[in-house]
């Protein structure tokens, strides 16, 4: 409610009273077509056609992408990793912040135009309700109109289509941690299991809400990536700008006036890069945090100057720098290549060659030896000295293996059974090994001793683990 | 300590939580209530600078976040009336701690349970031919038992090794049982029944016993020990030295020895006794993992055979 002020004296500046809240006002944006719509439209398609697709190819027997959480294992093609696996998850999330930091450094929020999934499902969903309402005006008007058969219809169509789409959504997404297919069956069959139900649903319900109606919302007050550029850009970083030296005084004009002829500047005031804005600003007050740098206002402003036969370009990426300083876009884009990017590229190639190298010397055998903790050492028949061992073995592999163990590090030290273990696929195993040491051959106390596992029929799979044997 | 002051001072911090718990909840609600009818210059600056020059809009909050704030009061009511929170009110669920281990205790019961039991109903040989009832065993084994009987059931000083076929106790399937159920105490007390034994008449004894299984002696203690160990050692051990399993008396003659067969530490054994104690599991792990136990045990190798009823009367055979 407005409080309405009393007679103000007239010293006072008048200054708009507003309350502290304000209705959301619905965003229609207006269709565009042009570059960087091309652009966002052929990530959507990249994105999704690996989202929704990778789930179904197979790998052998089983999915080719699996996050298998209840067995503890990541199957990724032909790599299976396990929980001892998850400092390359770590090493990822490195590698993707500092991706995001150099190519943020660079030119802006390109994430958040082409890749964020609240953009793309944005973006399905805005087209579903193009391709069922209509463009801009007639999306306007059926808001307006009163509730009749018409809209009722429109509107059950329209949530019937993002309904399905949600739930494809949610479905896919609960199909990388549990084999997709086999849940399409259960989906069918009603025998879902509660969790899975769960989720399917639950994500369904956050993509529908989040795409379907709170959209642009999301992107100004839920997401901190709006509010953290501030310190990813700097004055070389390539952001949306309007080009206010070349658009001032904006006015409108009859079509095929020479643009230096009218004491006007190139903007003609036409509007429509405000009206494609998924977020509802006017890129011409300048960058803004809201501007999540789609590019929409750049298409519409450069059909807007073909038409008028002006230069393209009134709204255009390019830097703060260079807007000041008036370069050229070779000196502009010379300054890319400066030390904050140079030094991203570096560590973020370094540490990606370093996962690559250890992605691909995984050991496929793991070995841990644990002594028994009750018997130090125990004295057997003959005075032999005896070390009671439980040797951990994981078989890292996807088919069963035997091994061969031996002991060495003392003379004379052996097993006192035949070292042959049998390990199924991808499982771990523990065995119990009594290892023995002649009498008299070494000083008491502790010895450093290995215990060698090699695979049967595949010698490079082997692990040299240390253990310590005891003489009392 | 006064009981009823006590009493009162628990009520007080009891009323002294809810009081708190409600008024900050309602007052949040209130609080944004009242804010609703308040006003702002939006697109101004709030007037606050930060390090020199870093100010802040007054801009709009949307609705719909009211709107959740509220809700988010709601949940907190209901949740406050069905759950513990609101001072020692458990809520209309009863939730607490100790019912949420009991009733998953119960469904861990009724799911594992099941895959123990089934072996109850067979003996003790027929589950220890099982390799299920094997590995269960083993499992149960590395849990409970390896700490003090070694992770391979060898054994370790004042610790017996199961694996060999000599039982303190006894190894027929009952007495194995009854020895894990129950546990075991055993006692030897100081120089045995002779406690005005000296030091030499030890070292006498001790090499006579050394003698009965073969270990080096000298000669002449052994003769002298001989006479000695009847009235030290023969009521537990008995007059041959085989030792009586009702009781856990070892049996001295075998090549056994649960301490060491070192004289040195015989003669210690034999001057200060022995106190040995197995802990019992009967209550701790129920009938039947102690059932799967005793047959894992037993079959580890010389479990001995149950002793066999007493036949019927020949007589009545011949008939």
């Amino acid at each position: 409610m407005n409080k309405q002020a009393a007679e103000p004296h007239p010293a006072v500046r008048l200054v708009q009273e507003e309350p502290l809240y304000k209705a959301r006002v619905k965003i229609h944006p207006r269709t565009v077509s042009g570059t960087f719509t091309r652009w966002r439209w052929v990530l959507v398609w990249f994105t999704q056609l690996i989202y929704y697709g990778l789930p179904w190819l197979p790998w052998g027997e089983r999915q080719a992408f699996l996050l298998d959480i209840a067995n503890r294992k990541f199957y990724i093609f032909g790599l299976m990793l396990w929980p001892q696996d998850v400092f390359f998850l770590a090493v990822i999330l490195i590698l993707s912040a500092y991706a995001l930091f150099l190519f943020t450094a660079v030119a802006g929020r390109l994430w958040c135009g082409y890749a964020c999934p609240q953009t793309v499902y944005t973006e399905l969903f805005l087209w579903i309700e193009k391709l069922i309402e209509g463009e801009r005006p007639a999306r306007i008007r059926l808001d307006k109109a009163p509730l009749d058969a018409r809209k009722f219809g429109l509107r059950a169509l329209k949530y019937g289509a993002w309904v399905l789409l949600a739930l494809w959504t949610g479905f896919t997404l609960v199909g990388y941690f549990t084999p997709i297919k086999e849940l399409w069956v259960s989906f069918w069959t009603w025998s879902l299991g509660p969790w899975e139900t769960f989720w399917i649903f639950f994500y369904a319900l956050f993509t529908y809400v989040l795409a379907g109606h709170l959209r642009e919302q999301v992107c100004l007050y839920m997401c901190p990536y709006a509010r953290f550029q501030g310190v990813m850009f700097d004055p070389d970083t390539l952001v949306i700008t309007y080009d206010p030296g070349r658009g001032e005084p904006r006015g409108q004009r009859r079509k095929g006036v020479p643009p230096r002829s009218v004491d006007r500047g190139d903007c003609v005031d036409c509007g429509i890069c405000v009206q494609v804005c998924p977020t509802g600003i006017d890129i011409r007050n300048g960058l803004q945090y809201e501007c999540i740098a789609c590019g929409a206002c750049i298409d519409a402003c450069d059909t807007v100057m073909d038409k008028m036969d002006y230069p393209r370009g009134l709204i255009r990426y390019t830097t703060e720098n260079a807007l000041e300083k008036g370069w050229s876009r070779k000196e502009m884009l010379r300054h890319v290549l400066r030390p904050r990017i140079v030094v991203y590229t570096v560590i973020l190639l370094g540490i990606f060659a370093a996962l690559v190298w250890a992605i691909a010397h995984k050991p496929d055998l793991r070995v841990s030896v644990m002594r028994d903790r009750a018997i130090l050492a125990r004295e057997v028949d003959g005075g032999a000295i005896e070390n009671i061992y439980r040797l951990q073995v994981m078989n890292v592999t996807e088919e069963a293996r035997r091994y061969a163990v031996s002991v060495s590090g003392i003379e004379g030290i052996r097993l006192d059974r035949d070292g042959l273990l049998e390990v199924p696929a991808a499982a771990t195993q523990s065995f119990t090994l009594a290892v023995r040491v002649p009498p008299d051959t070494v000083a008491r106390g502790a010895h450093t001793i290995y215990f060698n596992v090699r695979a049967i029929g595949n010698e490079e799979i082997a692990v040299h683990e240390k253990a310590s044997f005891l003489l009392p | 300590m006064d009981l009823k002051f006590t009493g009162d001072l628990v009520g007080f911090w009891n009323l002294f939580v809810i009081v708190v718990v409600l008024v900050s909840i309602i007052g949040c609600a209130v609080f944004l209530w009242v804010q609703s009818s308040a006003t702002h210059s939006p697109g101004e600056v709030t007037g606050h600078v930060w390090d020199g020059d870093l100010q802040e809009y007054s801009n709009p909050l949307p609705n719909w976040w009211r709107w959740m704030f509220y809700l988010t009061v709601v949940f907190a009511l209901v949740y406050l009336a069905l759950y513990p929170g609101l001072g020692s009110n458990p809520g209309v669920f009863g939730w607490s701690m100790r019912g949420q281990y009991d009733a998953e205790m119960k469904v861990a019961e009724a799911t594992y349970g099941p895959k123990f039991n089934q072996f109850l109903a067979q003996d003790v040989m027929t589950v220890a031919a099982n390799p299920e009832a094997k590995e269960m065993g083993g499992r149960l084994f590395q849990t409970y038992c390896a700490q003090c009987h070694g992770g391979d059931a060898g054994g370790a000083p004042s610790f017996p090794n199961l694996k060999d076929g000599d039982w303190l106790w006894g190894g027929t399937p009952d007495r194995i049982k009854e020895t894990i159920a129950a546990g075991r105490t055993a006692v030897m007390t100081p120089k045995g029944t002779k406690p005005d034994m000296d030091a030499e008449q030890v070292r006498d004894v001790v090499h006579y016993v050394r003698s009965l299984s073969g270990l080096a002696a000298d000669s002449v203690r052994v003769q002298r020990g001989q006479e000695l160990y009847p009235q030290a050692c023969a009521a537990c051990h008995g007059a041959d030295g085989k030792g009586m399993t009702a009781a856990g008396y070892p049996n001295l003659t075998d090549k056994v020895w649960l301490y060491s067969s070192r004289e040195d530490k015989m003669i210690e054994i034999v001057t200060k006794g022995v106190q040995n104690h197995m802990p019992p599991y009967g209550e701790f792990l129920g009938p039947a993992k102690v059932h799967v136990l005793t047959a894992y045990v037993w079959g580890l190798g010389g479990g001995e055979k149950p002793v066999a009823p007493v036949a019927a009367a020949p007589a009545a055979a011949q008939n």
